[in-house]
Order: C-alpha cells, then structure tokens, then sequence
C-alpha cells in the first residue's frame, strides 16, 4: 500500500526526522489558511498523489501570496496529475500539502528496499539527489552507497557513519544523517515497509539535514498489524475496477487489448496473455481468480471483464490445482446466465475435474467454445476477437 | 533417486486439523505419502485422519521421527510455525500459505540457514517426487515418475509443464515450487544444484517470471555449473510496466527484471529458451533427443 507524502512525513516526525511544518489541505480556503498558521513570506506548495515526478509535472510550486496558494489548489484539487511514473490518465490529487520553505544548498538521496537477491533491506544514499537519480545508477553505480541490514541486529550507527562521511558530510551533519538513518531503519522495520525514499534529502543553507519529500509503501501482507496504517489508505489513487477485484480476492490489472482472460494462478495468467499476443491478439487485462475460485467470484470476475467495452471475446484458461474445473465451469454457465454475456467465450479446463467441467458446458447449451488444448484456446480466442 | 523428498519421507502437517490441513492431508495420504501425524496446538493426544495429533512440533518430531513438515497456518502465524519446526529437527520445511509479511520472511530465512534447515515456499504448490512422496497442493494424478526436474516460482505453470512432460512421456523426477514471493526459503540456485547432483534428473525445466533478479542469477549458476540440458520459460513477456513510487525499486535492480533480459540472461547460458509455454515439452524433445 503506499503512502501519501504528508502522511510519509507524519510517521517522519514520530521518529523524530526533520521535516517542515506543514497540512494537507482538502479546499483552497483551507490551503490559503495554512499559509497563516505557517507563518513566513514564502510556501511550498505540493498536489498530494501516489507517483514521483510531480516537480515536473507541475504538481509542485514555490509561492509567496495567498492568492497563489488558493490559484494552485483551485487548479489541481479535483484534477489528475499525469507524471512519467504514472499512466497517462495520471493520478486524482486528493490533498494540497502546504509547507514552509526551504532553502536549499545541496540535494541528497536516501532509500531503502528489501532487495531480493541479498534477502536484506537495503539502505542506499547519494550525493546525487533529485530526478535524475536513476540515471546516476545506471551510468555511475559507484554513486550509490549502500548499507545492507542485517535483519537479527538491525541497522547500527557506524553503518549510517560510514554513509555519511562517503557523501562528504561534516562532523554535524555526520551525527543528524546517523540519526535520520537509525529513525529510518526503525520505522521500515517497525512498519513493515517495502520501500522508502527520501528525494531530495537536502542540506538546507544553514547547513542542517532536513527530508524534503517522503515516499513510503507498506507491505500489503502486513497490514492486518497495523491497523493505524490501515486508516492512511486513499482509494481514490487506485484503478476503481481493480480496487473493487481486490475485494473479492480477484488480482485484475486493466490494459488496452479486446480479449478478456480469467486464469488461476499469477504465473499462468501472464503465460495466458503472452500466448495470446504470440497468435496475434491482445489481451485486455490480467486477471487471477486465485486458488479458491469459487462460482460467486467467477462470476464477479466475468462481470468485471466484461466492465471493459473493449472486449470482443473471453479466454477462460484454468488448470485445477487446488480448484475443482466442475466448480468452475458452473460459475461460468451461472455467470453467463447472470450477466448476460454477449461476446464469445472461449474456455479451456485442465486438471481437477476437468472432463467434468467440460460437459457441464457443453450440456448448458450456451454459446461456449471448448478449446482441446492452451494453443488451441489462444487461437480461438484471438479468432474470435476478430484478429488474425 | 530424487531431490529433497522420497518414499522414506516422514512428514508431519502443522495446521493439521483446519481446513485445508485436513483436506491437502488427506489427498497427500492417498497419493502415498508417509505422513505420520500432525500439530495443532490444544489438540494433542487425539486424532485426526487417523493419525496422532500433537501440540508440539518437537513432541511430534520425538514421537514420530519426522524429518519434513508441511505448514498450512494462517499467514499471521507462519513466522512462529517456521521457526518453531526449524528449532525442532525438521529438516524440510515446506511453507505453502501465502500472504506472509516480508520482513517475517527475512528473519525466518535467517535463521533456517543458521541451522541447516531447508525451507521451500512460502506462497508456492509444494513438492513432488512422483509416485513416491507428494508435499503441498499439487494434482498428484497429472504426474509421472521420470527424468525431468522441474523448479518454477508459479503453481499453475508448474502444473502446465508437468503436464506436457506426462503427455510426452518423460516423467518428473522431483518438482519444486519455490514460490512467488520476494523473499523465498529456496532460490533457482538452490534447486538446480540439487538437481545437478541428482542421478535420476536428466533434464531441467525452470519457469520464471518477471520481477527481481533471480532468473539472471540463475543463468550465471547454469553458465558456471550445470551441464544437464535446460529448457526454460519466462511469463510475463506481455505485463505492462506498473504505476512506480519513487526510484528505489528501479535502483536496485540495475535495470533487470523484465521478461527480455532474462530470456537473453539465459539464451547466453545455453539454455533452451521457449516463449510459448505450450512448447515446454517441444523444446524439452529437442535439447534431449528423446
């Protein structure tokens, strides 16, 4: 789940890091009125998304009058903000944070993963904050100076001196980087992040460390212990039919294509749509029933492809593991029944149960394509969405 | 001769009595699997599928001679179930639940390797050595006892290459679910050398999917060290980029992880490629001569 940046910035200041004062603000007149509750001549004021690259985008912007402030949020509540990290409908701004300002000397880099091929959460820091930051990984891997966590001990001060002085940090700033990166390491175990990230993390011009931005995201497995995580939740940054899936325990992603798929299994649903684009279709979204696909969430789920007008045709493609094919074909026949299907719907059924399933279509009298094999249904499928 | 698990295998079920301990219990007893008992706390001293039941990983352990457990607990309690049958002489763990915290993930990893205690999963079908011993969710009926090693990250893809190496009449020696998730008790590495060493393996079949590295590290480890013919399948050729938060997941993967670089990872190790996973047992024909 990720994390707004005012809601990264209130854990931030529960651990004790430097962060400015600021308020999300919800209208114009409430983001005019913090300006006042700030204090100063000058804000900072930044559209509330799930997505970086919002300075560029225009999501971002220094100020120093009211009016300003309220132009700003009158011009993006409501509105989407399209950055390069999103997709091009972009992302709804739910709040304006209204922050003092900062001046800034020079721009840092600090994250951290649990990255995979080490089994470690990784700390990583750079002289070379802001946007360009991958590039920098790419070009320059030297750059990026990494601290690995050992997960029985957990992060120690001299890991965070060792990061600091390689950034070239004097002694005062040394001990407020080992403080912020102890506070940091605390609060992605504490809260059991996946990724964190501070860009820039900036020497302010009088010379003290102070984090800039914040981009948290939480592990969704662990949300059942953190219930006042839970609370931070804004569904308005999710696709609304992939919100409405994840309710049924349905994993849909969107895409452009005009062949609806339903597969069991994460692994076999993205096989399904690389054999479909293989025999020349294009698949319209990815879609996982998971283990317990039960005849209530089969039909949830045909409901929720056939959302998509796009949809020319269906692939059906399920190998029963766990999951009886009988049990899924009658959510098939019940779901076409139900909704009322229109499109051709191809399925093929392996595994558990599958002759059975197979003759309970074939007996409802529907308008079912039986495919004999995984090619075979790709080809129908394709055929029937009126490609190739 | 197989990987991990045979017809000696003693295997205990902690999550025994609920619901899917009971009914995956029941198939891998039907398969033939030796299973000797199961743990659920409070429960002990009574039965179920006429097997002892026990409150302890370590009474059952000492009752039973166990050496392999199979955990069906709900995801919130796996950590403890992990390192309760680690500490207790199990030797192969077996974590089918799915939905487990990473950062628990991180310690059990840990501490398994500190003791010697090999853990398959979380998130993942299980084990099989067909016809002998069968560990997880799998279909037993689509196997068949033979020559291929199969180690994938996904269930379903798993059974569809099992499938076509029955169909063909090949056979699997021992097939592993290593699972999906970021942090796995077993990587790639560790199963391929396994089925190096393993006699009756005579050809690999390794199914990946896109994310993370450990296809690429994989191919390094095939390059370096496996001489018996691989036959492999990426998913996900089609996945579209996600939403991104910030750089750091860029970062540190170094610009791999998509489906592309890890097909090249492994073209460049002398692995048999297919991008169609219908043609797993096609390719598998071809690179063995069978």
């Amino acid at each position: 789940m990720n994390l707004h940046e005012y809601q990264g910035k209130q854990l931030f200041a529960e651990y004790g890091l430097p962060v400015s004062t600021g308020y999300a603000c919800d209208t114009p007149e409430e983001a005019a009125a913090a300006a006042d509750k700030i204090g100063g001549d000058k804000w900072v004021v930044k559209a509330q998304v799930h997505a970086g690259g919002r300075g560029k985008a225009g999501g971002v912007k220094l100020v120093s009058s009211k009016d300003e402030i309220k132009a700003f949020a009158e011009k993006w509540l409501g509105k989407n903000l399209v950055t390069y990290q999103t997709d091009e409908n972009g992302q709804p701004v739910s709040k304006i944070l209204v922050e003092s300002c900062t001046d800034i000397d020079q721009e840092l880099y600090l994250g951290a993963v649990v990255d995979r091929s080490s089994r470690r959460i990784v700390f990583m820091a750079s002289t070379e904050g802001g946007v360009e930051i991958e590039k920098v990984a790419e070009e320059t891997p030297e750059k990026i100076l990494k601290a690995i966590i050992d997960p029985m001990t957990g992060a120690q001060p001299y890991q965070g001196r060792e990061l600091a002085f390689q950034l070239g940090l004097n002694p005062t700033q040394v001990k407020q980087f080992v403080k912020i990166f102890l506070g940091l390491a605390q609060l992605f175990q504490d809260k059991d992040l996946a990724l964190m990230e501070i860009n820039p993390l900036v020497i302010t011009s009088e010379g003290n460390l102070h984090c800039l931005d914040a981009k948290l995201v939480v592990d969704g497995n662990a949300m059942y212990r953190h219930p006042e995580l839970k609370e931070m939740h804004d569904p308005s940054q999710e696709d609304e039919r992939e919100a409405r899936a994840a309710e049924w325990d349905l994993n849909y992603v969107a895409l452009t294509g005009n062949i609806g798929c339903m597969v069991n299994g994460a692994g076999l649903a993205m096989g399904t749509m690389d054999i479909v684009s293989l025999h020349g279709g294009f698949p319209a979204n990815f879609l996982d029933v998971g283990g317990g696909a039960t005849k209530e969430r089969v039909t949830e789920a045909f409901k929720i492809i056939l959302e998509d007008s796009n949809v020319k045709a269906v692939l059906v493609n399920i190998f029963g593991g766990i999951v009886r094919c009988d049990l899924i074909a009658e959510g098939i026949i019940g779901a076409v029944k139900e909704v009322g299907v229109s499109v051709p719907v191809v399925v093929r059924l392996e595994g558990n149960n599958a002759e059975l399933g197979s003759k309970l279509l074939s007996d409802s009298g529907l308008d079912i394509i039986a495919a004999t094999s995984l090619t075979d249904a790709a080809q129908q499928a394709v055929k029937a969405a009126g490609g190739k | 001769m197989s990987i991990l698990i045979d017809k000696n295998t003693k295997v205990i079920c902690q999550g025994f009595t609920g619901g899917q301990g009971t009914f995956h219990s029941e198939q891998a007893i039907a398969y033939g699997t030796q299973m000797v008992g199961g743990v659920t706390p409070g429960k002990g001293g009574t039965e179920h599928l006429g097997l002892p039941v026990f409150n302890t990983v370590k009474e059952a352990v000492d009752a039973t001679g166990a050496d392999a457990s199979v955990i069906y607990v709900p995801a919130a309690f796996c950590k403890d179930s992990i390192l309760e049958a680690a500490t207790s002489g199990i030797k192969l763990i077996v974590c089918i639940t799915e939905h487990i915290p990473v950062m628990d993930m991180l310690e059990c990893k840990v501490k398994c390797d500190e003791m010697g205690v090999r853990l398959i999963g979380p998130n993942c079908p299980g084990v099989i050595t067909p016809g002998e011993c069968k560990i997880g969710i799998m279909p037993g009926h689509i196997h068949l006892p033979g020559k291929v090693g199969i180690v994938s990250r996904s269930g379903t893809l798993t059974y569809e290459a099992v499938k076509q190496t029955t169909d063909h009449g090949f056979g699997q020696s021992t097939c592993v679910g290593i699972g999906g998730d970021p942090i796995p008790g077993s990587n790639f590495i560790d199963i391929l050398a396994l089925f190096e060493k393993d006699p009756k393996t005579e050809a690999i079949v390794m199914i990946g999917e896109i994310g993370g590295s450990a296809e690429e590290e994989a191919a390094a480890y095939i390059k370096a060290n496996v001489t018996k013919p691989v036959v492999s399948y990426i998913a996900g050729v089609t996945a579209p980029a996600g939403k991104r938060m910030g750089h750091a997941g860029a970062i540190i993967s170094g610009g791999k992880g998509t489906a592309d670089e890890k097909f090249a990872a492994l073209q460049d190790a002398g692995v048999k490629t297919v991008r169609s996973l219908a043609d797993i047992g096609k390719a598998l024909k071809e690179v063995t001569g069978w």
